[in-house]
């Protein structure tokens, strides 16, 4: 048997067939009538939108199937665009396809790759360029120039400077301080332990002293999430029982894990889920973490009452809240 | 010669005596351009961000970038009297005061989730059927980069309008950049302009937004496409087309009309979408505060896979000499995309290396000819759409009657045995679509017409196809796989044998395949019937 | 005689004897019902009770125990109230269908009297949250929409999303929607706090401020298509998936079009 291999042959471009409107004059007259209406029904879609815009009121609404009762001034003003456009393009490309030249045309493709010819000079342009200069055999202001470049590209990260505050301790202290009450969010108005039964969550922020005004930055460290449960279920530790208060636990609402508000508490199981990436804490044994990628329980904040008998903070909380950062320490 | 003639002429003559732009026109005007629905993908991307710009353009003249405080007086009643920003206030007003502005605001959502659609069908085109291959690198590579740039700037035009949505996905940007090690936590400071939320933020990515993006994008896109039109668009195989040619229709007129027809199509269908639905109600979430949040808290498509990766890693800290590195943070959010990405605009040289295959290719190949490529895009695609789904998965558990634990584990599992899974089975499929290739080509289509031999037993009757069909199924390469020396004469292994030896097994993986149908071979069997 | 029987022979007096017939009911009932909220009398009361209780061993008692003390798969309702009872079997989730994760809102098996008894009874064994009565439900009158709805976003909307349409929680159960629901169920969920709901306490969220969520929420239900369809209201999900089926499936669709060759 021979090593020659014979493979299938290339036929070659297949014969030009000839469209309808190629060969009757008739479909040519439809297919440009066709082409026609598009751009009629183009030029109504247009109309319909000016007829939204000034006629239609934006308190209009109707009902449309699948939509629902859909505000009707939007609706024809959209529809109106839609149609205007689209028609424009169908008919274009209706044009195109039935009435503009549709025999293939082919068309030869060369090699990017330069002659070799070519190639040398180039390379002998740039090496004669690069002696005229000297560079090579100036190393002095090579070296200087390099440098110079070097230290110039130091000039926007210095004046990116200004950007920012350095963090500080920005991101380890909150306005919790001992003595401070917790107020509702809304509302600010301060609890006491009675205001909650057993079951109850409440959303809590820091009291606010005279003039003070809360900021989202504040909202945004300070958030505390109040529970109450039966003491009995607590599976705490002596340091972390006695920071609970008649069963009244306290957690900074700032997920440990990228900062949502994690507030989704489940009155049965005692659990907190956070919404955006779904890890899960247990309240019961201080919002240890039992699922998801969150990898610190969320930080507990002490609490007691304070003489009047509103729950405030017994002691600041003892490590940074919210996300981790490098300089954390635990 | 006709009086309008006459003037056109002339202004093409004043233009040309100044420019010289006859010779050019003339030649680039008759420029050919294959026709294929799969290369109008990429203009679909082109064409939704001029809607973009022009959307965009229109929503600038009412949106106020600015974390301020202020009173919401609008009309829209559930909101009023509430403290907001005035970026919330003035997107509000632009949806409730401003005629038409609701519909901007959905058209210019709806195109950016269009955009980015685009783009991945694209890419997905362009890498199935090779079109990334010698010459086309360097546009592979600026694709991709407009692929990265477009979920930045996705994300950040969905950061704009500080509802409780975008802010929610601002803070979990601020955790990504705050678990960097060693400088994280300085440059969320200076990003945000000190603690977050602060009030910098949304002026800042505004001009990101609005200009330095938009900018890149412009230049990035001009290469792109003065690419495509250098060297010409690359061509499906079929008969009469080679590496030498490009068959398809004239840019004057035919693909002029098509190419902008085409661009009101795009045009009408984003105003289609965004006159019948509904897209980020930002009304109904409310304004920022981090205190809030929503059930079901997401991001735009283009991110949700990278927040289902979030959401299933493993929850991994590091404490050590008093600093802390979140892995739980920084693998899925950065680690496992940097490897993806890079991997991603990296493949053509990587593939190139592996194949040994230095040549031009202008003609592009059926997915099943390359059964490793193939294989390998059906497990990238299968790892990212599970994360997606894990990105939605507390929408898909409540829809399905579903646990949102189950999810997550059939995700962390799925995630690392789904893809391996993907390329197996992608790979056989192609391998017997390629047998099924040779046999049509051997013994014709069956045409399901029975006949009765003198023997007395059935045959059912083939029926060669044509010569036409014969060519398309047969004229891919079929490489033979490379065979680098691993010992050198004396038997004693080359320096660089380990890296040949490696460069062995992944060529041999890559030219695995069931050899094309011959001339030789039909003749052969014709000889015996 | 005759006259009458002509007028009874009227088009008109079938209508108008119904009419007339629905109004005497109408006013007697409204006299009767105010008389006994204003005046029932513990013998009433007593009956109702009763009712109650034969209801409650009947449809209840197999799981949560003969006295209302609890069993092993049913908690006790020493202490839940009337209105824990009023949501629970008004709402239809009790009595439960299957024992599955959690009690799902149905049609109601007892009618609003039925109801009526089985919370009397349960509320008289131990005291706890009331029925409120309909005047206090005013929402209308008493709440703020804009103020429920910084309310609803603080307090509710982690569980049931940003529009009350209902969310995930751990372990397969779920928030359910609030649309459809009733103010006085609404209500009474946030006074009982029933299955995985906490409770949320008249002091840190008032009655009023109660009332002003529900209205928030029933402006949410009422709320028409301000943009075309509002694709569950459930954020980017849809979104995503509709611009993955339909938005690209057009222009692929006009594509394939444009590039097929014309007849």
């Amino acid at each position: 048997m021979s090593n020659e291999v014979e493979l299938i042959k290339d036929p070659g471009l297949p014969a030009h067939v000839h469209r309808r409107a190629d060969t009757d004059p008739k479909a040519a007259a439809r297919a440009e009538q066709q082409v026609a209406i598009l751009f009629v029904l183009s030029a109504i879609g247009t109309l319909l939108l000016i007829y939204s815009y000034i006629f239609i009121k934006d308190d209009k609404f109707i009902f449309i199937p699948v939509l629902g009762n859909t505000n009707l001034h939007q609706l024809g003003l959209g529809m109106g665009m839609a149609i205007a456009l689209f028609c424009i393009g169908a008919g274009l490309i209706h044009w195109a396809k039935t009435l503009m030249p549709d025999e293939e045309v082919i068309a030869h493709r060369h090699e990017f790759r330069s002659e070799d010819e070519d190639r040398e000079e180039f390379v002998k342009t740039v090496k004669a360029g690069a002696s005229a200069a000297g560079l090579g055999r100036r190393p002095l202001i090579k070296r200087t120039l390099g440098a110079a470049l070097g230290l110039s590209a130091l000039t926007p990260l210095l004046l990116l400077r200004d950007l920012g505050p350095l963090p500080k301790d920005d991101l380890t202290k909150t306005s919790w301080k001992k003595g401070t009450r917790l107020v509702t969010d809304p509302g600010d108005r301060p609890i006491r332990p009675e205001d909650l039964e057993v079951g109850a969550v409440a959303q809590t922020l820091p009291e606010l002293a005279e003039g003070e005004e809360r900021t989202l930055n504040n909202i945004g460290k300070d958030a505390v999430l109040l529970i109450r449960l039966r003491p009995e279920e607590f599976n705490l530790d002596a340091e972390r029982l006695s920071w609970t208060h008649e069963g009244i636990i306290a957690f900074s609402k700032i997920c440990s894990h990228m900062g949502c508000a994690v507030a989704l508490y489940e009155q049965q199981t005692k659990h907190l889920l956070c919404p955006c990436h779904q890890s899960t804490f247990d309240v019961t044994r201080a919002a240890k973490v039992i699922f998801g990628p969150a990898a610190r329980p969320l930080p507990q904040l002490n609490i007691t009452v304070d003489e009047e008998g509103y729950l405030v903070a017994g002691a600041p909380f003892t490590e940074p809240v919210g996300p981790s950062f490098w300089e954390r320490s635990s | 010669m006709t009086a309008r003639e006459r003037i056109a002429g002339n202004v093409a003559g004043y233009v040309d005596d100044r420019t010289g732009a006859a010779k050019w026109m003339k030649k680039n005007l008759t420029k050919v351009f294959p026709d294929h629905w799969s290369f109008l993908l990429g203009e679909i991307c082109l064409y939704s961000f001029v809607i973009l710009l022009l959307s965009g353009t229109f929503l600038t003249f009412w949106f106020d970038p600015s974390q301020r405080e202020v009173i919401y007086e609008g009309s829209y009643e559930p909101l009023s009297g509430l403290k907001m920003s005035a970026a919330y206030a003035s997107t509000l007003d632009i949806s409730f005061e401003v005629r038409g502005g609701l519909l901007m605001r959905q058209i210019h959502h709806w195109a950016a989730l269009i955009f980015m659609v685009g783009i991945v069908v694209h890419l997905l085109r362009v890498y199935f059927t090779g079109a990334f291959r010698k010459p086309r690198e360097f546009n592979w590579i600026i694709g991709v980069g407009l692929l990265t740039l477009g979920i930045v700037e996705g994300f950040l035009g969905y950061s704009l309008p500080d509802d409780l949505l975008s802010g929610t996905g601002i803070r979990i940007a601020e955790a990504i950049i705050q678990a960097l090690p060693l400088v994280g936590s300085y440059i969320a400071f200076f990003a945000f302009g000190g603690a977050f939320p602060g009030e910098a933020f949304i002026p800042r990515i505004y001009t990101v937004h609005v200009l330095l993006l938009p900018g890149i994008f412009l230049a990035l896109i001009t290469v792109h496409l003065m690419l495509v039109w250098y060297q010409k668009h690359t061509q499906f195989p079929g008969p009469g087309r080679t590496e030498k040619n490009v068959v398809g229709y004239p840019l004057m007129p035919v693909y002029m009309a098509k190419a902008g027809g085409f661009f009101f199509i795009v045009f009408g269908v984003t105003a289609f979408l965004g006159a019948v639905a509904s897209i980020n109600p930002i009304w109904l979430y409310g304004p920022y505060t981090p205190g809030q949040i929503s059930a079901g808290s997401q991001p735009d498509w283009y991110m949700g896979w990278l927040d289902g990766l979030v959401r299933m890693a493993p929850p991994i800290e590091t404490h050590a000499f008093g600093h802390t590195i979140s892995w739980n943070i920084l693998i899925p959010g950065l680690i496992l995309p940097g490897i993806m990405f890079t991997g991603l605009a990296l493949y053509p040289f990587i593939e190139s290396w592996a194949t040994g295959d230095k040549r031009e290719h202008h003609l592009l190949d059926r997915p099943r000819n390359t059964p490793n490529r193939t294989a390998i895009g059906a497990m990238a695609l299968t790892f990212t759409i599970v994360s997606l789904l894990n990105g939605g998965n507390d929408i898909i558990a409540t829809t399905f009657h579903l646990t949102i634990n189950q999810m997550m584990w059939f995700s962390r599992i799925g995630v690392l045995v789904l893809p391996p899974l993907a390329f197996i089975i992608t790979k056989r499929l192609c391998l017997s679509l390629q047998r099924a290739d040779r046999d049509l080509v051997l013994h014709g289509r069956e045409t399901g017409r029975l006949v009765r031999m003198p023997s007395g037993e059935f045959v059912e009757v083939h029926e060669p196809i044509s010569p036409e069909k014969a060519w398309l199924l047969t004229s891919h390469e079929q490489l033979a796989p490379l065979e680098l020396p691993e010992l050198d004469g004396a038997g004693v292994r080359r320096p660089g044998a380990l890296k040949n030896k490696l460069r062995n097994r992944i060529s041999r993986a890559t030219a695995t395949a069931v050899p094309k149908a011959t001339e030789t071979e039909r003749r052969e069997l014709e000889g015996h019937h | 005689m005759k006259r009458l029987s002509r007028l009874r022979r009227h088009r008109a007096a079938g209508p108008i004897l119904l009419i007339f017939a629905l109004f005497t009911i109408g006013t007697t009932f409204q006299v009767a019902s105010a008389v006994n909220s204003e005046t029932q009398s513990v013998a009433d009361r007593a009956v109702t009770i009763e009712e109650g209780k034969q209801l409650f061993l009947k449809g209840c008692s197999s799981c949560h125990g003969l006295n209302a003390e609890g069993g092993e798969i049913a908690p006790s309702l020493i202490g839940v109230g009337a209105a824990s009872v009023d949501f629970q079997v008004g709402t239809g989730r009790m009595p439960m269908a299957d024992m599955s994760t959690q009690a799902m809102r149905k049609k109601p098996v007892y009618n609003a009297e039925e109801v009526n008894a089985l919370a009397t009874y349960v509320a008289s064994l131990a005291p706890g949250p009331e029925v409120p009565a309909d005047e206090v439900l005013n929402y209308e009158r008493d709440g703020s929409v804009a103020e429920g709805g910084e309310l609803f976003r603080t307090n509710c909307a982690m569980c049931h999303n940003f529009a009350a349409q209902g969310g995930a929680l751990t372990q397969g159960k779920y928030a359910p929607t609030l649309m459809g629901v009733e103010p006085k169920h609404i209500y009474e969920a946030m006074i009982t706090g029933p299955q995985s709901m906490p409770v949320f306490s008249d002091k840190t969220i008032t009655p009023e401020e109660k009332l002003s969520i529900i209205k928030w929420i029933k402006a949410a239900e009422s709320e028409p298509q301000l943009g075309g369809a509002a694709l569950g209201r459930v954020g980017p999900v849809t979104e995503g998936l509709l611009v993955w089926t339909l938005g690209i499936g057009l222009l692929i669709g006009v594509a394939v079009w444009l590039a097929m060759k014309a007849r």
